[in-house]
């Protein structure tokens, strides 16, 4: 005998579908229906710290782009705080941490403006080099994935980050470095999200 | 209540596999190595908060979201609603749910929807609200109709509405899809079968709800989210998340 534990288990999760733009971006599925869209301004105008783009194309296992997919970005601030909505002065005014891209429907690219965020703390009192965390849903995908966008040009930060140092395959963990490349005086980081294959990105259960 | 505390773990034998070749388009989008398993730091237990301003009025009313002034989609008129909530039983209060649905035939309003089905000019299909400071939410819609889609040549999907929700944690986010009671086409869904277990497939069937219904005007289905627990930590002699 043993009495039951009372627990939830978590809602099950499904595929967003092929027409997640319908709900989560309307303008791109081809109408206007709220006043203000979410998650196109992930830093704000005020906000300190360098600005850059970040793009790339996420590649299905046959090599090919996939043009329906839905993405959203969570990071600190180029200070390394995350937005806590019980300290919001914490963080600069407009400052949101939080951004939604979808990809081009004929070319599968996508892109967000946002700044390069700080070092934010890791458990133990370390330090994880500077990130940005993405989930990435979409038709075929079940449930979405996790992963973790880092900068190449932060080779020191990067070397001691206790998240990358998990990944025992020190060949993958490249997968998570984005290249930073300027283009017409921007800085540009370029991340290709492998979903199978050759160069698989690295997906956390997180 | 403080929200620092760490997540159970996700139970992936609970939620869809990533390769599940039934569901064709999974076949080249699931990654073919293990997940790396991570214990959360900030950022994971951190994550976005809306406030009210973002909102219109009518956000959540997909029955006069789009509709011309004075006109009303075609469809049966349902009220969907439910209670946001985590492993711990707790109410999630004043977090994002956002849904999006085809129209009561089975059309979406989308450029790469090309079923035969008409549009209706007066239904959009989505809407989003905030959870109350009790973890409800409610929608006012018409219920979908089943399509066409191109996975076996005679796949249907059963009446689905697509539900995204976001907790208090980017751990916890979350995209499922709700269907309704007695839709005999849901045991027959590739996509619902993905999911392992029939007690986890019937987790997402929303229930007739007549003590919701409006008579004379609406019927209700109840959808109630479960989300991620947070745990309790017991460093520093104090217990957090409780």
């Amino acid at each position: 005998m043993v009495q039951k534990l009372d627990y939830l288990r978590e809602t099950p999760s499904q595929t967003a579908g092929p027409y997640v733009h319908i709900g989560l971006a309307p303008g791109a599925a081809g109408f206007d229906i709220y006043d203000q869209e979410m998650g196109w301004d992930i830093a704000g105008p005020n906000a300190k710290g360098e600005r850059i783009r970040v793009e790339g194309l996420v590649i299905d296992g046959t090599g090919s782009p996939v043009k329906d997919v839905m993405l959203e970005a969570w990071q600190a601030d180029s200070q390394g705080r995350y937005v806590d909505p019980k300290n919001p002065d914490a963080t600069e005014e407009g400052f949101c941490g939080w951004g939604r891209v979808i990809t081009n429907f004929e070319t599968g690219e996508w892109g967000f403006d946002t700044v390069k965020p700080g070092s934010v703390p890791g458990r133990n009192g370390s330090t994880q080099a500077p990130h940005i965390n993405l989930w990435v849903v979409a038709r075929g995908i079940n449930i979405g994935l996790n992963t973790r966008l880092y900068f190449d040009d932060e080779t020191a930060a990067n070397a001691d980050d206790p998240v990358l140092n998990v990944v025992e395959w020190e060949n993958r963990r490249a997968t998570l470095l984005a290249k930073r490349t300027e283009r017409d005086g921007k800085i540009v980081y370029r991340f290709d999200i492998n979903l199978q294959g050759e160069n698989e990105t690295v997906f956390f259960d997180i | 209540m403080t929200d620092q505390g760490e997540f159970f773990q996700r139970d992936r034998e609970w939620h869809p596999p990533a390769f599940t070749p039934d569901y064709k388009t999974s076949v080249a989008r699931s990654p073919r190595n293990a997940l790396i398993s991570l214990e959360n730091t900030q950022s994971e237990i951190t994550g976005p908060t809306f406030g009210h301003n973002a909102f219109g009025t009518h956000d959540n009313d997909l029955l006069l979201n789009y509709a011309q002034a004075g006109e009303s989609p075609i469809g049966e008129r349902i009220i969907l609603h439910g209670r946001v909530l985590d492993e711990n039983c707790r109410p999630v209060p004043n977090t994002l749910v956002e849904i999006w649905q085809a129209n009561a035939g089975g059309r979406y309003r989308h450029k790469k929807d090309t079923y035969l089905a008409p549009i209706d000019p007066n239904f959009g299909g989505c809407g989003r609200t905030l959870t109350d400071e009790n973890g409800y939410y409610f929608f006012r819609t018409v219920k979908p109709g089943a399509y066409p889609w191109r996975n076996l040549v005679n796949n249907w999907r059963p009446a689905h509405i697509h539900v995204s929700v976001f907790g208090t944690a980017f751990a916890q986010r979350l995209i499922t899809q709700c269907y309704f009671e007695g839709d005999p086409l849901v045991d027959k869904c590739p996509i619902v079968k993905t999911i392992p277990s029939q007690e986890g497939r019937d987790s997402l069937g929303a229930a007739l709800d007549m003590n919701a219904s409006v008579p004379l005007d609406s019927l209700a289905y109840k959808f109630d989210i479960v989300l991620r627990g947070r745990r309790s930590t017991l460093f520093e002699n104090r217990m957090e998340g409780n």
